[in-house]
């Protein structure tokens, strides 16, 4: 038995204007006593519970209490080895790597640029408390308590050297990074480091291919060089190092006097131990010269940069969805592409006029205009203040741990003869105590 | 003791030690300015029903391998129609529960008779996928009673919902988590 269903629908269609929203076409019946309506299934459950954040946040403070503990108190390799895998099980595979210091950044951000947004306080205190504890003890978020660290601290098996120019070159790169993740969210397009997050998708295992290609190339580019993302792509990294410059204390690779041995020369996967300066100094006029060039360099680089992040910005405003819906439909009401997206038939069944979605996109590609441009500026600045670093010149004695590059991860320690030295004596009264 | 007296404090450590205090005391009260004067609070994401197309995106682009978005039924507007455009697919061989005759890919969707001519059509959240098949059909024929929703026990509250992301009409909003549902109600 058929029945004669499509003419049916069709009326029903014609009869309802099709596109009217929610309203009552067929009126609730009236039921005889004794049947009540079911309860809608999540109608019962209860309004979500935030507990989880303030623990998560509870157990960030304390790992990273433990791990300025372990790298500088204790001075142990194999303590910030285990912290750092308890860390990639707790935040990266239990807590699926969401919320972390790295993301917290863009809620920071959208609180400031969008009144409407309040920060909650797990991303507030997932911000700071990285932040505060590098100020203090260097960077001991990185070594063992952030998980995307730790899954490559894990890979790293035959760490090569990676030239110092490149390394430097490649360090601006989280500064632009960084910059690009501000300028999207600020526009209100979409949370840049969220989205391509390398790991979080091994964590949840649900990446998609192109996240996993990404994720897997660092994980074996990892092998062997130290940490890719941390050093050369994480935004809040960056961040990181300029404030563990002025930190209070921080590693040093011999917990006394060094004694400029060279052994611990090639410890640091990362790149991190710089060198006593040479015995005998260059002259003193080069250096002013290369000084002087930097500095006068400095207004070029951040003009350059000016001009190229705005000849970038129509590339940045097409991550912003209105943009692109604005373009599409312009596209299709010029007749220039057949069919329709979802996207432009959504806009279209709001109801709303054409010329406030084209004048919303106009003031928004203006809004990306001043802000490609304010990066590119930002961008030129980190350029010309790694070129200032470089060409100043400060007279070193020892070996040391480069603050800003300093992971804090301890490999250095065994590789110091004062470390074994001290370990030994430290030992030895109590096995030769009677 | 007297040390502290007389040795002066170099002036690069105290330059350094100053910055620090400074740092902390922008980072710490920066962060405590932007979370104390708004009381609303945290901020989950949810549904704006009104604005939903049912395209399809919330059923595959969620980071869960099963979706944190799941099909709701606000009963009070059903009209517990026999022909069910939200449980039957548009040209059904026979208005009965056999699989072909159903729009649901997974059968979630339950039809138990009340009395004639109403059917009551429940969901059974274990087995909706969020497709939003259903919420399609009851929204254009229909009265529009069933609707996706973002269900708070499964939801990750990820900081950039990847749904939220894809979503074509901009539906996806940040709501009060005290209460993070948009139900819909008669009008």
């Amino acid at each position: 038995m058929r029945f004669p269903i499509v003419p049916t629908l069709a009326l029903v269609a014609i009869l309802s204007g099709g596109r009217a929203a929610a309203e009552q076409r067929f009126p609730p019946p009236d039921f005889s006593p004794g049947y009540s309506l079911p309860v809608t299934e999540a109608q019962g459950a209860p309004a979500r519970a935030d507990a989880r954040g303030y623990i998560d946040a509870a157990v960030l403070a304390g790992a990273l209490a433990l791990a300025s503990y372990l790298a500088l108190g204790r001075r142990s390799r194999r303590g910030l080895v285990l912290l750092g895998l308890g860390s990639l099980a707790y935040f990266g595979f239990y807590r699926h790597g969401c919320i972390c210091p790295v993301g917290a950044v863009q809620n920071v951000v959208l609180a400031i640029t969008d009144p409407g947004y309040a920060l909650p306080l797990t991303a507030a205190l997932f911000f700071a408390l990285p932040l505060l504890f590098t100020l203090f003890f260097g960077r001991a978020f990185c070594a063992a308590v952030c998980p995307l660290g730790a899954v490559q601290d894990v890979v790293l098996a035959s760490p090569v050297a990676v030239p110092g120019w490149l390394a430097r070159a490649l360090g601006l790169v989280p500064f632009v990074y960084l910059g690009a993740a501000v300028l999207l969210v600020a526009t209100g397009s979409t949370f840049l480091i969220c989205r391509y997050d390398p790991f979080v998708g091994f964590f949840r295992l649900s990446a998609g291919l192109d996240l996993t290609i990404y994720g897997a190339a660092l994980l074996i580019i990892g092998v062997f060089v130290g940490r890719p993302y941390c050093r050369f792509l994480c935004p809040y990294g960056a961040l990181l190092g300029l404030v563990s410059r002025l930190s209070w204390r921080r590693v040093t690779i011999t917990p006394a006097e060094c004694v400029r041995c060279r052994l611990c020369e090639d410890a640091c996967p990362f790149g991190a131990i710089t060198t006593p300066s040479p015995e005998t100094p260059p002259a003193r006029r080069a250096g002013k010269t290369a000084l002087a060039v930097t500095l006068l360099a400095l207004p070029l680089l951040m003009g350059l940069g000016a001009l190229a992040g705005r000849a970038l910005s129509p590339a940045f405003a097409h991550t912003h969805a209105t943009i692109r819906l604005a373009e599409r439909v312009w596209l299709e009401e010029a007749g220039e592409v057949e069919g329709t997206t979802d996207q432009s038939d959504a806009f279209r069944a709001t109801g709303l006029a054409l010329d406030d979605l084209y004048l919303a996109a106009g003031a928004l590609r203006a809004r990306f205009d001043t802000g490609t441009t304010i990066l590119g500026v930002f961008a030129g600045l980190a350029a010309g203040a790694t070129l200032l670093r470089v060409s100043l010149r400060r007279t070193r004695r020892d070996y040391e741990a480069d603050p800003a590059l300093c992971l804090a991860c301890g490999r250095c320690y065994r590789y110091c003869p004062v470390e074994t030295d001290r370990g030994k004596r430290h030992r030895k009264p109590r096995e030769a105590a009677p | 003791m007297s040390d502290h007296e007389t040795t002066p404090i170099p002036r690069r450590g105290f330059m350094r030690a100053a910055a620090r205090a400074a740092c902390a005391l922008g980072i710490g009260g920066g962060a405590a300015y932007l979370v104390a004067p708004r009381t609303p609070g945290e901020r989950v994401w949810q549904i704006d029903p009104e604005k939903c197309i049912a395209c399809g995106n919330c059923a595959t682009y969620c980071v869960l391998r099963e979706s944190a978005v799941k099909c709701v039924h606000s009963f009070a507007m059903c009209g517990y129609c026999e022909l069910c455009t939200g449980f039957f697919n548009p040209s059904p061989n026979d208005l009965t529960t056999a699989a072909e005759n159903v729009l649901c890919p997974t059968g979630a969707i339950v039809r138990r008779f009340v009395e004639d001519p109403y059917f009551e059509y429940t969901i059974d959240q274990n087995l909706c996928i969020g497709c939003g098949k259903c919420v399609k059909g009851c929204k254009m024929f229909g009265n529009g009673s069933l609707y996706l929703q973002v269900i708070h026990d499964r939801c990750l509250n990820c900081n950039q919902c990847s749904i939220a992301a894809a979503c074509p009409s901009e539906a996806w909003v940040r709501v009060p988590a005290a209460r993070p549902h948009l139900w819909k109600k008669v009008t």
